[in-house]
């Protein structure tokens, strides 16, 4: 174990200088910073002086190397709009980013369970049906025509929800600047988190319905039916619960998804979370706060799927870990 | 941390309590970078600065000088002017406002990298009283008052000694700010929001403004920006995206408000990269073959003034009879002349996120110059990549905006048209490479040239040498279009320079 936590650690940290070198060589071609920072009137002597001054005139190697070091020491640059270090700005924004990805979540595992189940257990019902045909149509319509649609009918037509923003938000324990304490800040939450489950949803409700309809031709359930028990306690008690586990894990990988989406999703409400922020600095050709998103987004990736593959050693020790390569 | 929590609440509550109170809620695209007015010179810095601080003299809607801080001034001689002050007025901290606080600004200005360009022409301010300065200038200028209109005093007492101003760093100035302005800065979420209430020691009591508090939000989307107009979570944007604005018009209770404005959108036609651009006749019979007044019509749905020249009408080195020509016949006999009747294949680039409908009008240049048989390979770039490319003339054909700083012909002359030279900084844009010495006389002439009418023809020489040449391919000038509820005045303080003076905006019934 303790050498597979080795391993694991290795390569993970093999992986992230990958990430940076790529996050920092995207730089150079994302366009001219200083262009951003100075009027149309300043000299080209000038614009040539702020470079040399913010480094960016140094070699590619040079360049990387300062930034190495910094990382190392968790500094990975200073934002050129927010004046403040890049991860600290990012974490800044990182509650707004979690809330609405949680909301979602929890929208899409209250909805497609029950539909995905349903779907499994009567697939020639009608409603069964009609929950797959809006399922393929979710899964090929682009999430902003989601969102646009949801703007104009809650929004500017039926004036339920906010359009764009975040709301009020007070300070939860201390910790964080939240929005789900409010009304006014789980109104504005409405739109968005809907919108990203709806694009995520799909795929949950078609997954749940396989694996279900699978689980249900298994020998166990065709013993637990012939015991007598009742079809609620078979359905969702034994059934779902060997349904759930590989949904897990597809979850597990659908964060990716979940990621890209919400970048998609803040930028068209104006959420503030760190989505939106990636969109604004790419716009304002803002690199380091570009190259630090790109680190804090992959190392979440590196973590979530190093303690993912621990967990399942965890569950299952007959996966002998050690012995698969790693 | 936990007062600071408390006492935010308890604000909140207040402001909520006042329900008399009337607050306007607005959503630009952009918004300042910093709340130091001299960091950037750009439209959300200025928009900022007409809020907080307020200028020496502005310009009225007319095209007029309006007296702000500077009550009057005169003319002492070809190089200096005298400001009288305003008395009575308090800066946000408390301190009061006199002469030093205008010689300390402008000093700061010579020393800002983006507005220095504007201020070396200023070689002394000198205080003759508590009240009353002089500003003299290098050389005689013609142009002192309109870069008077960027004096927006600052706080001397409250800057001083933390007053450096850097691109990229956090500076006191970036973070703090004190200026005379109609609104003082509550708070600021850099990127998301910023909230402002009204001065209640503010000097210009016959102001109409009734707006007691800001909301500002730089929303970038344009459909998420129109649907939070329409949705009712705000009360005024800023741009309108041509592709709505019919839809907007039908719409009660929500009114548009468009103005011509001066800003020219052209064409270069690099000579140095192509020897067929060398050619006058190639050059005319591109001139020949846009047809500006269709690319108004379909692509910018009226919203905009087809061009013929590079001075808008309220600028002086306009000529009334330049108007933009289309001749698909003439166009296709000059290449003929010019021996390419079988046409060449050439490079162009445009941006697609800076200009309205940049990459559409691109796109349409594209297809009207195929049909003199110039292939255009085109390639449109985000603005943050396009200006990059712009500098290093990477295409044979490339697009530009251009608002003149001063509101003056000879600015868009000096950085678009003059030859390019990399001391002076003359000919910055010039993606052309056109050098012609006799307008550069010109505009060295026009710069220091006092009398109107004199100038007046000096301008208007450039521009007529320019039609004739065919040196560019104006545009047209794209027309600022902005959105509010029918109850917020907009139409008496929006202008055609983008800086709305909404310290005067009136809000009806609330």
């Amino acid at each position: 174990m303790l050498i597979f936590l080795l391993r694991r650690l290795i390569q993970a940290c093999f992986v992230m200088i990958i990430i940076s070198v790529i996050s920092f060589a995207i730089q150079d071609k994302l366009g001219d910073p200083v262009q951003q920072m100075v009027g149309m009137s300043v000299s080209s002597d000038e614009r040539n002086q702020l470079r040399n001054e913010l480094g960016l005139n140094d070699g590619f190697v040079a360049q990387y190397w300062r930034f190495a070091k910094g990382a190392i020491r968790g500094d990975l640059g200073t934002s050129y709009y927010y004046k403040e270090p890049a991860l600290d700005v990012i974490l800044k924004k990182l509650p707004a980013t979690l809330e609405l990805a949680f909301c979602a979540i929890l929208v899409v595992t209250l909805i497609a369970t029950p539909c995905g189940v349903l779907a499994a257990i009567k697939p020639k019902h009608l409603l069964s049906r009609l929950l797959m045909i809006i399922s393929s149509i979710g899964l090929s319509v682009p999430i902003f025509i989601i969102a646009i649609l949801m703007v104009y009918i809650f929004s500017i037509e039926l004036n339920m929800a906010p359009s764009f923003g975040r709301g009020q938000t007070t300070e939860f324990l201390g910790l964080w600047q939240s929005g789900i304490f409010t009304k006014d800040g789980l109104k504005h939450l409405l739109l968005p988190s809907l919108t990203l489950a709806i694009a995520l949803m799909p795929i949950f409700v078609r997954l749940i319905r396989a694996e279900m309809m699978e689980v249900l031709q298994s020998e166990y359930i065709r013993f637990a039916w012939s015991k007598g028990l009742s079809a609620r306690r078979i359905y969702f008690i034994h059934a779902l619960k060997n349904t759930m586990l590989p949904v897990i894990t597809v979850g597990g990988i659908q964060a990716g998804t979940l990621v890209a989406y919400t970048i998609l999703t803040e930028t068209i409400f104006q959420w503030p979370g760190m989505g939106f922020l990636f969109m604004d600095a790419v716009s304002r050709v803002d690199t380091p706060l570009i190259s630090a998103y790109l680190i804090v987004v992959g190392g979440m990736f590196v973590i979530t799927n190093t303690v993912v593959d621990l967990i399942y050693g965890l569950v299952n020790p007959t996966v002998r870990l050690a012995s698969h390569g790693l | 941390m936990k007062i600071k929590v408390i006492l935010a609440c308890c604000l909140a509550l207040i402001l909520c309590n006042k329900a008399a109170a009337t607050t306007l809620r607005v959503a630009f695209d952009a918004d300042p970078i910093s709340l130091d007015p001299h960091e950037q010179l750009s439209e959300g810095t200025l928009q900022f600065s007409h809020l907080v601080f307020d200028p020496l003299l502005r310009w009225k809607q007319n095209g007029q000088f309006e007296s702000r801080l500077a009550t009057h001034w005169q003319h002492i001689d070809s190089r200096t002017i005298r400001f009288f002050l305003r008395k009575n007025v308090t800066f946000h901290s408390g301190n009061v406002f006199s002469a030093k606080d205008v010689v300390y600004t402008i000093n700061r200005l010579k020393k800002s990298p983006d507005f220095r360009a504007m201020f070396d022409t200023i070689a002394s301010v000198s205080m003759i009283d508590d009240y009353t300065i002089d500003v003299n200038a290098a050389t005689p200028n013609p142009l002192l008052l309109n870069i008077m209109t960027y004096v927006f005093p600052m706080d001397k007492i409250f800057y001083q000694g933390q007053d450096q101003i850097i691109k990229y760093g956090e500076t006191f100035a970036s973070r703090n700010v004190s200026g005379t302005g109609p609104f003082s800065l509550i708070s600021r979420e850099l990127g998301s929001r910023m909230e402002l209430k009204r001065n209640p020691n503010y000097w210009d009591k016959d102001s109409i403004g009734n707006v007691d508090q800001i909301i500002m939000t730089p929303i970038r989307a344009d459909s998420t920006r129109l649907a939070a107009l329409l949705s009712g979570d705000v009360d005024f944007i800023f741009p309108v995206s041509p592709i709505d604005i019919e839809r907007t018009k039908k719409i009660q209770g929500i009114q548009l408000v468009t103005l011509p404005s001066t800003r020219i959108l052209l064409l270069h036609m690099n000579q140095k990269r192509r020897k067929e651009f060398q050619d006058v006749r190639v050059r005319k019979a591109i001139n020949l073959a846009i047809n500006q007044s269709l690319i108004v019509e379909k692509i910018l749905k009226g919203y905009a003034s087809p061009a013929g020249q590079l001075s808008a009408d309220r600028f002086l080195g306009h000529i009334s009879n330049l108007e933009p020509e289309y001749d698909l016949t003439g166009a296709l006999e000059l290449m003929k002349q010019a021996g390419y009747e079988k046409g060449f294949r050439i490079s162009m680039m445009a941006p697609n996120n800076r200009y309205m409908n940049d990459e559409k009008v691109a796109q349409a240049i594209a297809a009207m110059l195929a049909r003199i048989n110039i292939i255009v390979e085109l390639k449109t770039l985000p603005k943050a990549q396009y200006f990059k490319e712009f500098d290093d003339r990477s295409a044979d054909i490339m697009m530009l905006g251009w608002q003149s700083d001063t509101m003056d012909s000879n600015n868009l002359f000096e950085f678009i048209i003059a030859c390019p030279d990399a001391k002076t900084g003359l000919g910055a844009y010039n993606a052309s490479e056109y050098c012609k010495h006799s307008i550069n006389d010109n505009i060295h002439q026009a710069n220091r040239e006092m009398n109107p009418e004199r100038r007046l023809r000096l301008m208007q020489q450039i521009e007529r040498t320019l039609y004739e040449d065919s040196a560019i391919v104006p545009l047209y000038w794209q027309s600022l279009i902005w959105a509010a509820k029918d109850n917020v005045k907009i139409q008496d303080v929006v202008n055609d320079q983008n800086y709305p003076h909404l310290g005067d905006l009136f809000i009806e019934g609330k």
